[in-house]
């Protein structure tokens, strides 16, 4: 039969008469009718409802939870922050902690958050897409939907997008703002904060204008070739940059430099060349280095392969192959001389001492850094190409250099990178399509996304880039268009500037550089916005002549400083002047002079009563607590009113402090404070002190 | 006419065989695992066991597992697969142990709270599968929280482990605190107890007055948030007393 014929016959069987065309097309439309019911009968939510009622209808509060449970399509919607998330549709359990031993999705319980779904929504820190009802489209992205669900350990980004102070629980999101200021990030990309303040670096990239008298041109050549060869912990990254490249960048740089007034001592050179090769003499000199507590701020390799010492300035372990004597020497004499904004302090060594220090740091070489290193007197040419590679890679926005200017967005601005559209980005070949892999894939190997991108390549490890990652993420459109009432806005950070000839002690001693006054400085030692209050004079003059540690277990100490008796006295007075608490009035407790039975009853409190021997010493020979500071001699060098304050409330005076709070009656704190006070050393120790 | 046929017939074929191989070249790629060269008896831990981390997070020491043969001697060349619970991510999940007879993984944890088992396995010379259980754990948020307040202000005390940063109080304590592990005896003090002694000290519960009170120190939810941390690390397991739900 011919296809014709075939076709009429089909005809006739469904419209042949008026009859059959009727029965036919009413078929037809009861089916279409059908398509509404079957398609919500169908639906993935519809389903997962179903599938909870089949659930709990098995437990013993399955009573509760039915009347918990709302059935169809539920929607959490909040317009000021821009959310109509109906996540809840399916995820119908999320606030039943009863069923927290269910671990199939979309049945388990919210885990513990400080926030309510109702009050922020899911999309806000889960993304997705908060208004779709089906599976896939709310939690991957299709063409249309673009945002898909972020993987847990992102996470804590979303905390980020309100919260611009570091919390506790979000140690992730913590470390990489600190890295984005510590690798130098924020100095090539811009980043704003929602408030509009702008993220500055914490790292302090060295100026290059005298760099010719600090190092050689060998040095700097190995040095840009590879700055992880030199020191593991080098915060600067490696540029890739060819031979010829390098060369030309070390011939720059060593010709542009202007020379720096550096204080030249012949005898400390000739101190120092004494020390460098003499075994001796180098033991005695480590032995300065140690009481200098060099290491708090600075490591060495150890014969292990391990550093030793503290990560505030740079690693020592190779710097024999980097400094020339004359600049190594005027530096441990004053390191302001040479970089006036400098963190290292102004030690007063005497030429001897600056000599040692020198010949000790100068024996620390290693062959193999510039063995291969053989340059040539650079020509014109190379330094003009020099010049142009450092404009192209910006290292001018990092370092001053003479004859360069600073370059004003010089890689492109990150303030709103956590919502970047992803059909804007050029993937690399094998990184998945989404912005979180994106950003990772970008941190870990720049350069994989096109050989001539000037980003360089840093030595992250994994946890450390999904560190950045979060932090990054969490710069996006929702941080800035979020209402100002449900945000923590960043610390303010204090320009607090000390006044005077003190002010200018402060800042030679580099004091904040581990010190935290009216809220500027390091977290490394205490801090001294109160300490006029806190201590007494004679104490505090006594300490800045012998800094003697008050933690047994403490390994990163106060160095001393060789301060002369004026230097002390301008500190002291304006110390005990400046930063005193307006909480406490120092003079309204006597220092001496206590009832023997009050500090008898002080006594029993503290060892019996509040277990101060826990953390405290105070007998050396029976008490071992190790936490808090010992107080074999802290009648002398407390004030009454300030003890006495402490034990009411020991987070008012230093916030933060791991001493706890004991509601402490008035009888006992003064019955403690009149004990502690009367803690003032053996006599034999006061008078080796006088 | 029949030319037409044969071409359908022919563009069937194409386009079912095409189907057919498309469908089955997944499973044929996930069952590529090297080919060992040597087998051992015995599979034992190295390293990486009991590690806590944040969810979703990668563990911060790979995990390593040996391979040994009957005598007790490295294997090099045995073939090992991890496999862990859903969500958990191994990187890589099977491998060859090297020349010191292991094999090491990274491993991120998945989204839910908990402990994670990892299971790795080897096969002997007689085709036999030999098992290790590895236990990781994951901390969410609550637990995390309870893990920076533990670091700030009980570890000192309550870890033995001394670290360069900080020396540990431990030995110096007349009366020995308890490390947050031992479930033994912690589990047996239920969550108002632990709180009781958190608030007020030990004589609250006539236990030691060297552990001091910190509950005008920590806020309601910190202690919580510790209590949590403290359930969560405890060996063995703390199951929570409650409601028990009949099983059907």
């Amino acid at each position: 039969m011919r296809l014709p014929d075939r076709l009429e016959k089909l005809r006739q069987l469904f419209f042949g008469d008026i009859v059959r065309t009727f029965g036919w097309t009413s078929l037809l439309l009861l089916l279409l009718l059908a398509v509404a019911p079957a398609k919500h009968f169908f639906a993935d939510w519809h389903r997962y409802q179903r599938g909870y009622e089949r659930l709990i209808s098995k437990r013993s509060d399955a009573v509760t939870l039915r009347r918990h449970f709302e059935p169809g399509i539920q929607q959490i919607w909040l317009p000021e922050m821009g959310v109509v998330d109906r996540c809840t549709t399916c995820h119908s359990a999320l606030k039943e902690t009863t069923l927290k031993d269910v671990t199939t999705q979309p049945y388990r319980p919210h885990p513990v958050i400080p926030h309510k779904p109702e009050e922020m929504g899911c999309s806000i820190c889960h993304r997705g897409q908060g208004a779709a009802t089906s599976v896939e489209e709310a939690h991957k992205s299709t063409l249309a939907w673009e945002e898909p669900l972020l993987p847990a350990k992102y996470l804590e980004s979303s905390c980020g997008q309100c919260h611009q102070q570091d919390l506790k629980g979000t140690p992730q999101l913590n470390l990489g703002r600190q890295m984005l200021s510590q690798y130098g990030c924020v100095h090539c990309h811009t980043i704003k904060r929602p408030d509009g303040s702008v993220i500055t670096g914490t790292d302090d990239p060295p100026s290059l204008a005298h760099i010719a008298d600090k190092t050689t041109r060998e040095w700097i050549y190995a040095w840009l070739k590879d700055p992880q060869a030199y020191s593991t912990t080098a915060t600067m990254p490696n540029f890739r940059l060819s031979d010829d490249d390098a060369r030309d960048i070390s011939a720059f740089l060593t010709s542009s430099s202007t020379p720096a007034s550096l204080k030249v001592v012949q005898a400390s050179l000739d101190e120092a060349k004494k020390v460098k090769d003499n075994a001796a003499l180098q033991t005695k000199a480590a032995s300065l280095y140690g009481e200098s507590f060099c290491a708090s701020c600075h490591a060495v390799q150890n014969a292990a392969g391990n550093l030793v010492g503290g990560n505030v300035g740079p690693e020592l372990t190779k710097i024999g192959s980097k400094a020339k004597p004359e600049w190594l020497q005027a530096w441990v004499r004053n390191p302001h001389d040479y970089d006036p904004p400098t963190g290292m302090p102004h030690y007063r060594f005497t030429d001897q001492e600056v000599g040692e220090l020198t010949g000790f740091l100068l024996a620390k070489t290693d062959a193999d850094l510039l063995a291969n290193v053989h340059l040539e007197a650079p020509t014109p040419d190379q330094i003009a190409h020099g010049k142009r590679l450092v404009n192209d890679y910006g290292c001018a926005s990092c370092h001053e250099i003479n004859g360069i200017k600073r370059p004003e967005n010089f890689a492109p601005e990150l303030t709103k990178i956590g919502s970047k559209p992803v059909n804007q980005l050029a993937f690399a070949p094998g990184v998945p399509h989404t912005l979180y892999d994106y950003i990772g894939a970008k941190v870990k190997q720049p350069r994989a996304f096109g050989p001539s991108l000037k980003m360089p390549q840093y030595t992250f490890n994994a946890a450390q880039i999904d560190a950045l990652v979060n932090a990054l993420l969490s710069h996006d459109e929702r941080a800035l268009t979020m209402p100002a009432a449900k945000t923590v806005p960043a610390l303010p950070v204090s320009h607090y500037e000390p006044a005077g000839k003190a002010g200018q002690l402060i800042n030679d001693l580099n004091c904040f550089e581990c010190h935290t006054i009216n809220g500027r400085g390091g977290d490394m030692a205490p801090d001294l916005t109160w300490e006029g209050s806190s201590v007494q004079r004679e104490w505090l003059v006594q300490f800045f002549r012998n800094p003697n540690t008050l933690r047994p277990a403490l390994i990163r100490r106060m160095p001393k400083f060789n301060l002369t008796d004026a230097e002390i006295n301008t500190l002291t007075d304006y110390i005990m002047t400046v930063y005193q608490s307006p909480k406490i009035d120092r003079d309204s407790m006597p220092l001496a002079g206590y009832a023997p039975g009050q500090v008898e009853l002080g006594k029993q409190l503290y060892y019996s009563k509040y277990g101060c021997q826990a953390c405290h010493i105070i007998d050396t020979k029976q008490d071992k607590g190790y936490i808090g500071p010992t107080l074999t001699h802290v009648g002398s060098r407390l004030t009454a009113a300030w003890i006495y304050g402490w034990m009411k409330d020991p987070s008012m005076l230093r916030p933060g402090t791991q001493e706890p709070k004991r509601n402490m009656s008035d009888e006992d704190a003064r019955a403690l404070t009149a004990f502690l006070m009367s803690q003032k050393g053996s006599e034999k120790q006061e008078a080796k002190k006088r | 006419m029949r030319r037409t046929a044969c071409m359908v017939i022919v563009l069937v074929t194409v386009l079912v065989t095409g189907l057919l191989v498309g469908c089955s070249r997944p499973s044929a790629t996930s069952a590529a695992l090297p080919k060992p060269t040597a087998y051992g008896a015995a599979i034992v831990e190295s390293s990486g066991g009991k590690q806590t981390a944040e969810v979703g997070t990668l563990l911060t020491q790979p995990v390593v597992v040996q391979v040994n043969d009957q005598q007790g001697n490295a294997v090099t060349g045995a073939l090992v697969v991890i496999r862990g619970p859903n969500g958990t991510y191994l990187d890589p999940a099977a491998g060859l142990t090297d020349s010191s007879g292991q094999f090491t993984t990274n491993v991120s944890l998945g989204t839910i709270t908990g402990r994670y088992q990892l299971v790795a396995s080897t096969t002997t010379k007689t085709g036999k599968s030999v098992e290790l259980k590895i236990e990781e754990i994951g901390l969410g948020y609550q637990e995390m929280l309870g893990s920076a307040l533990n670091d700030q202000y009980c570890a000192r005390c309550h870890n033995q482990e001394s670290t360069p940063q900080r020396v540990s109080n431990y030995d110096n304590l007349e009366v020995k605190p308890h490390p947050f592990t031992e479930g033994d005896t912690l589990n047996k003090l239920s969550d108002a107890d632990l709180t009781a002694i958190i608030s007020h000290g030990g004589p609250a519960l006539n236990k030691s007055p060297l552990m001091a009170p910190y509950g005008y120190t920590l806020s309601k939810s910190e202690i919580q948030a510790l209590i949590a941390y403290i359930r969560m690390v405890s060996d063995p397991p703390y199951g929570a007393p409650g409601i028990v739900y009949a099983q059907k």
